[in-house]
C-alpha cells in the first residue's frame, strides 16, 4: 500500500505532488475530510514495562533477587522486612527501598537495625514505578547486596498494575484485616508469587478464621505459595527466610 | 502518545481516540472516560471522541482444550471446574488506533 499519500494507517497525511500512478489503489481515495484511522497498538503501560525490564535486567547482571513487597497500609511489612533481612544477617545481604507518600519513618525503622535503605517519598502517588526504583537503587551498591526488597506504597489497588523489574510480588495479608482481602482486591492478590498471612499472633484476638482466609487464598492466588507468620515474634518466618534463600539461589 | 503517533503521521487532530480495554485489566471504562475529559484539553485530541472497546477475559483450559471466558480471576473452567493459569485475553489497555482529519 502507498506509504506516502495517506491512503493507509501509519502512513503520512497530507497533499503530496501527484506525479505517479496511484492505479492500485484509486478508489481507497476519498474526499480530503474522511477521516483516516492509524493504528497504534500500543499499551498505555509500555513506558513503565520498558523501563522495569531495563530494571531487570540491571538486577539479573548483579545476581540481585528483587522482591516486591505490596499489602494495605498497616499490615507489618515495614516489621516483616525487617525480620527477614536480621534473620538472613550473614547469609544474605539485603538492602531495602521503601516507598511512602510522606515521612521517611519506614527508612528510619529499617536503619537502625543495619539495613541499606533508600526512602522514596512518593507525595501524593499512590504507587511506585519503575522509573522511581531506577533512580532510588543507584543510591545502593548493588554489588554490595544479594537481595533488594522493594516496600511498595500501602495500597492493594495501584500497585499491581506496575511492574518495578522484580522477580517476585509478594502480597501480605494480617489477620486484623479480615478473611476476604484477597476477595475484595483480587488483582494485587492474583499478581503475587508469594501471600503471607502475618500477625498470626492476634489470630484469636482478632477472631481471624483461618480456614475461610486460607480458601480465599487458594482461589485468588491459585498459584501463589502460601506463608503463615508472625514477623514480630517470628513464628513461621522460617520456612519464609528459606524459600527466599531458596529462590536466591535460583536466581 | 496518541499524539505522538498523529504528529509522527503529519496530523495535527485527533477526532476518535479508541482504547482497547480488557475487563480484567484494572481499568475501569468510567474512570477512562472522566479521565479523558481533563487530559485532552490543551492537546491535539482536545475535541476527540473516546471510545472504548472493552475484551472479555479469556482462559485455555488445558483438559477440555477449550478457551472459556472468565468474568473474574477464578479462572474456574465451566465445563471441568479446573484452575486454570493461562490468561489468553483481557489484560489489555492499548491504544487500538486514533482518527485523525
Amino acid at each position: 500500500m502507498c506509504q506516502e499519500c495517506g491512503c493507509n494507517s501509519g502512513a503520512k497525511v497530507g497533499n503530496h505532488p501527484h506525479d505517479h500512478s496511484h492505479e492500485h489503489h484509486k478508489d481507497d481515495h476519498g474526499p480530503a475530510s474522511v477521516p483516516l484511522t492509524l493504528d497504534v497498538n500500543r499499551s498505555l503501560l509500555e513506558k513503565n514495562d520498558g523501563l522495569a525490564a531495563r530494571n531487570r535486567d540491571l538486577f539479573h547482571a548483579k545476581k540481585l533477587l528483587v522482591v516486591n513487597v505490596v499489602s494495605s497500609p498497616g499490615s507489618g511489612k515495614t516489621t516483616f522486612i525487617r525480620e527477614t533481612a536480621v534473620q538472613l544477617a550473614g547469609k544474605l545481604r539485603i538492602g531495602v527501598i521503601v516507598g511512602d507518600l510522606a515521612t521517611d519513618n519506614d527508612a528510619a525503622r529499617l536503619r537502625t537495625a543495619g539495613i541499606p535503605v533508600v526512602q522514596i517519598t512518593t507525595g501524593t502517588m499512590c504507587h511506585l514505578e519503575a522509573n522511581m526504583i531506577a533512580k532510588a537503587a543507584a543510591q545502593l551498591d548493588l554489588d554490595q547486596l544479594d537481595v533488594l526488597v522493594i516496600e511498595n506504597v500501602g495500597n492493594l489497588v495501584c500497585p499491581a498494575d506496575f511492574d518495578l523489574g522484580e522477580d517476585l510480588r509478594v502480597v501480605l495479608l494480617s489477620t486484623t484485616e479480615g478473611e476476604d482481602k484477597p476477595l475484595k482486591y483480587p488483582p494485587m492478590f492474583h499478581s503475587a508469587h508469594v501471600a503471607v498471612i502475618n500477625k498470626c499472633d492476634l489470630a484469636t484476638a482478632a477472631g481471624f478464621n483461618r480456614d475461610l482466609a486460607l480458601a480465599n487464598l487458594k482461589r485468588i492466588s491459585h498459584h501463589a505459595q502460601i506463608f503463615e507468620v508472625s514477623a514480630k515474634t517470628g513464628d513461621g518466618m522460617k520456612a519464609w527466610l528459606d524459600y527466599l534463600e531458596e529462590q536466591r539461589t535460583r536466581s | 502518545m496518541a499524539v505522538e503517533s498523529a504528529q509522527a503521521a503529519g496530523a495535527d487532530r485527533i477526532s476518535v481516540l479508541r482504547l482497547r480495554v480488557g475487563t480484567l485489566s484494572g481499568a475501569v471504562p468510567e474512570a477512562l472516560e472522566f479521565a479523558w475529559d481533563v487530559v485532552r484539553v490543551g492537546t491535539a485530541a482536545a475535541t476527540a471522541r473516546l471510545e472504548i472497546e472493552s475484551v472479555p477475559a479469556a482462559c485455555w483450559c488445558a483438559t477440555c482444550a477449550a478457551e472459556f471466558e472468565c468474568a473474574d480471576f477464578f479462572y474456574e473452567c465451566p465445563r471441568c471446574h479446573n484452575v486454570s493459569g493461562d490468561l489468553r485475553r483481557g489484560r489489555e489497555l492499548d491504544i487500538a488506533s486514533v482518527e485523525l482529519n
